[in-house]
């Protein structure tokens, strides 16, 4: 294995949700792959920073794992960006422990992709509404990669469901095996097409 | 006279420190303990002590005094005012029925009416001491079995004045009044004045402790003298219990009343520590004062008789006691409680035996022998109990959860099994219940179980350290265990049952302070849930919040302090063995809060959270100042 990959899950309603559910039961439990559950380890947003600290620094890529709340991220990920990512440590002067690590999110929303377009339903793409994000990844000297992103949550059909988790897998084995050329990967809008060009190649 | 003393108080308390231990090890109750080490110190045994037991006796009875002193300190008037139906409904059941009973038995052995009479009217007394003593000890003190059998003891108290009035009617040769041992101040007045005496002495008791008690109490308290404060506790009761003896009254009843009318002063608490351990010492110097009385001389000359007459009189005992349970509804596993607890002849019986030599209706032989019975039936109460807690109880107990299994047996044991189902147990049932979690509950409250199992919860009735009970509540298959009873004590021994045969079940545990939980974390358990701690953090972030702190601040400060309460105590836990060996004092405990409370300023565990501190925030980044730091520096040194 090459990346040890960090899956920070916030959902405050896992248990309700679909599509959420299909998608962590692709993580596979093993060596090299942290799955990270926010709401059930702070239900009281009592974050513990120095444990948070001490995980990013043992992993190499992390990813968001969450839903596109109000076009952002639940409010407990939010107190995690907050609590962990403190001045002098992850960015501002001698704020380098985590540089060049990687991060990427991974959403669920409602509505279809064709509402996250200008002129659309949101009015704004999902890259554009994720801006934060990257800003925050980029101050803390880390590269930021494309999102995956389940669109129409609500609407998928089983059958679809397992086809946006197989992918996910397949994200999953590729971020731990494969070394990263992040400015390839920048390119893509969201790195769902990434997997799909890489499973059939 | 000086050795002499110091040579028995060695035998006494050696004898008690070694017994004691060793019978409640093996599950007996310390009565027991104290009166089989009275029997291995006394004459027939290793000698240490003579026919001086009578006289230890003597003494001792005064703990039997202190006890209803503290027992009126925990029941206000009010209280009491709404037992007087069941104190005279039980206490004249019982005293007719057995006395009736025991009076035909006599008079078929042949014996004189006389000679019957009085022994019968001593024999249905029972023993205040023994069984307030157990029932406390076993935590049953307010089941309806303890309440009742208090009902029954208290109205035997107040019989024993009218009792030893008419003794001396029985009596065929008139007495002097100063040899019948019980002469009072007011023995040379008529009745009518006797009576204004008597109703005179109580209501001085009433208003004298309402109105001269408190005040001097408050004016020795002012002292800071701890020793003033308990002398001033024990000159009250002995006080009272003088003016009882003149007056002709029982010394016990009279500190009761004493108790009762200080109940709700701001001393209770006080007097209840200073008093106690003087009760505890002389009830257990009573108890081996019984067992040492106990003349196996006799009991070798007619062994047969003895032995006939003890389980004649214990089976007539418990054979009233039972019907009336009968009568006023007690449930069954009350009912054996009640009737096997009272069935024992009283402390009284002594009083009334010695009483009645002297009057002579009782030859020495016969009050020799019948002393001997009340002391051998005082030891087989608390055999009696065992055996009712290990055979009888467990019967009613798993009896009911058969009955409930073949009722429904497609259920199968639910996951979570709750112990303990008071407020604090309720609760959480509550909270499980509104999540559709139904839990197994288990609770020696009769009346709790039974207005539980109308609401529909799956309870079982009883003592939740019983192995069988456990396993049939299905502690084998459950999931989850919820340690929840309110004594620490009944819940570590539940949870020590718990680890011992169920490895795997995984326990929550209840804990009163940090004390109970380390010694739950030396058993193992992680999951440990101080009573004291979350409510008082609770409450100190509100108090922090009434006095400005934004809510949000002094919230996270509670939840820091948890967790730092929480590390610390296992840290803690560790390092505290040399003090778990023995009982902490209160002293060592007040130098242990020193010691958290210290550590607390030291450690600073409230570091700020500077996350969102600005101030904090911009000095970091002022330093930056020099070397400014934009995103394209930060793409820059990427490259």
């Amino acid at each position: 294995m090459l990346n040890r990959v960090l899956i920070i899950f916030a959902h405050p309603l896992f248990e309700k949700s679909r599509i959420n559910r299909e998608l962590v039961s692709q993580v596979p439990s093993q060596e090299g792959i942290t799955f990270h559950d926010l709401y059930e380890l702070y239900p009281d947003f009592n974050i513990d920073v120095e444990a948070e600290k001490a995980l990013l620094l043992a992993h190499d890529v992390i990813i968001w794992n969450h839903p596109f709340y109000w076009y952002s991220c639940p409010a407990l990920l939010k107190q995690w960006i907050d609590m962990v990512l403190e001045v002098g440590w992850a960015y501002g002067p001698g704020g380098t422990a985590l540089q060049d690590k990687v991060v990427m999110q991974v959403l669920s929303t409602g509505g279809p992709q064709a509402a996250y377009q200008h002129g659309g339903h949101n009015r704004f793409t999902i890259r554009e509404f994720l801006a934060p994000f990257e800003q925050t990844v980029r101050l803390c000297r880390m590269h930021y990669l494309p999102p995956f992103v389940v669109h129409g949550a609500h609407r998928l059909q089983p059958a679809e469901i397992r086809a946006q988790s197989a992918e996910y897998a397949s994200l999953l084995r590729t971020l731990q095996e494969e070394a990263l050329d992040v400015a390839r990967l920048s390119q893509y809008t969201y790195l769902n097409e990434w997997i799909k060009e890489t499973k059939v190649l | 006279m000086n050795g002499d003393f110091l040579a028995q108080a060695l035998v006494y308390l050696a004898a008690a420190v070694f017994c004691v231990p060793i019978a409640k090890k093996i599950g007996m109750s310390s009565v027991l303990g104290y009166l089989l080490s009275g029997i291995v110190i006394g004459p027939y045994a290793l000698g240490f002590i003579g026919q001086e037991g009578q006289d230890i006796m003597h003494v001792a009875e005064f703990g039997v005094v202190m006890m209803l002193f503290l027992i009126g300190l925990e029941l206000e008037p009010a209280a009491f005012w709404q037992m007087r139906r069941s104190i005279v409904g039980f206490g004249t059941a019982q005293l007719a029925g057995t006395t009736l009973l025991l009076l035909a038995l006599f008079m078929a052995l042949g014996w004189s009416l006389t000679m019957a009479l009085a022994v019968a009217l001593a024999l249905s007394m029972s023993s205040t001491a023994i069984v307030l003593q157990t029932l406390k000890e076993k935590g049953l003190s307010n089941t309806i079995a303890g309440k009742s059998s208090f009902s029954v003891l208290l109205f035997q108290d107040i019989a024993v004045i009218p009792i030893l009035a008419i003794l001396p009617l029985l009596a065929t040769t008139a007495v002097l009044p100063h040899e019948s041992g019980h002469h009072s101040l007011i023995d040379d007045q008529p009745g009518w004045i006797q009576t204004i005496l008597v109703i005179g002495a109580v209501g001085a008791i009433y208003a004298v402790g309402n109105y001269a008690v408190v005040p001097l109490l408050r004016l020795v308290a002012k002292t800071g003298l701890r020793e003033m404060f308990t002398a001033s506790s024990l000159l009250l009761v002995v006080a009272v219990a003088f003016l009882m003896q003149q007056v002709g009254l029982s010394p016990a009843l009279g500190s009761f009343v004493a108790g009762m009318v200080l109940a709700s002063s701001e001393f209770r608490h006080e007097l209840e520590s200073d008093i106690e351990p003087f009760k505890g010492l002389l009830l257990g110097l009573f108890f081996i004062g019984v067992g040492a009385s106990i003349n196996f001389q006799l009991l070798a000359e007619a062994p047969s008789q003895i032995a006939m007459l003890v389980s004649l009189i214990i089976g007539i005992k418990l054979l009233v006691l039972l019907s009336i349970g009968k009568i006023f509804k007690l449930k069954h596993d009350q009912n054996f409680l009640f009737a096997l607890g009272l069935s024992q002849v009283g402390e009284f019986a002594f009083v009334l035996f010695s009483f009645s030599s002297q009057l002579q209706i009782l030859d020495s032989d016969w009050t020799g022998k019948l002393t001997a019975i009340t002391a051998i039936s005082m030891m087989t109460t608390p055999v009696l109990l065992l055996i009712n807690e290990r055979f009888i109880a467990p019967y009613f107990g798993t009896k009911e959860a058969v009955e409930e299994k073949a009722a429904d047996s497609i259920e199968e044991h639910h996951r979570v099994i709750i112990a303990g189902f008071g407020h604090f147990g309720s609760t959480i049932g509550r909270l499980l219940r509104a999540n559709g979690v139904e839990a197994t509950i288990l609770d020696n409250n009769s009346d709790q179980v039974e207005l539980l199992r109308k609401m529909g919860f799956k309870v079982y009735y009883g003592d939740a350290t019983r192995l069988d009970l456990l396993k049939a509540a299905g502690a084998g298959e459950a999931t989850l265990f919820i340690a929840a009873i309110d004594s620490p004590e009944i819940n570590k021994e539940l949870i020590h049952t718990l680890t011992k045969h169920f490895p795997g079940l995984k326990v929550l545990a209840r804990a009163r302070n940090r004390f109970d939980a380390y010694e739950l974390m030396e058993m193992g358990i992680t999951n440990i849930y101080r009573e004291t701690l979350y409510t008082a953090v609770h409450l100190a972030v509100d108090a922090l919040s009434q006095l400005g702190f934004r809510k949000y601040s002094a919230t996270r400060q509670g939840q820091k302090f948890i967790q730092y309460d929480e590390r610390g105590l296992t840290k803690l836990a560790s390092s505290r063995h040399d003090l778990s060996e023995y009982i902490m004092t209160a002293r060592q405990q007040i130098e242990y809060q020193e010691k958290l409370l210290h550590d607390d300023l030291m450690q600073n565990f409230s570091s700020e959270d500077h996350s969102w501190d600005g101030t904090y925030v911009r000095d970091n980044l002022l330093q930056a100042d020099e070397q400014p730091l934009t995103p394209s520096d930060v793409s820059a040194r990427k490259e």
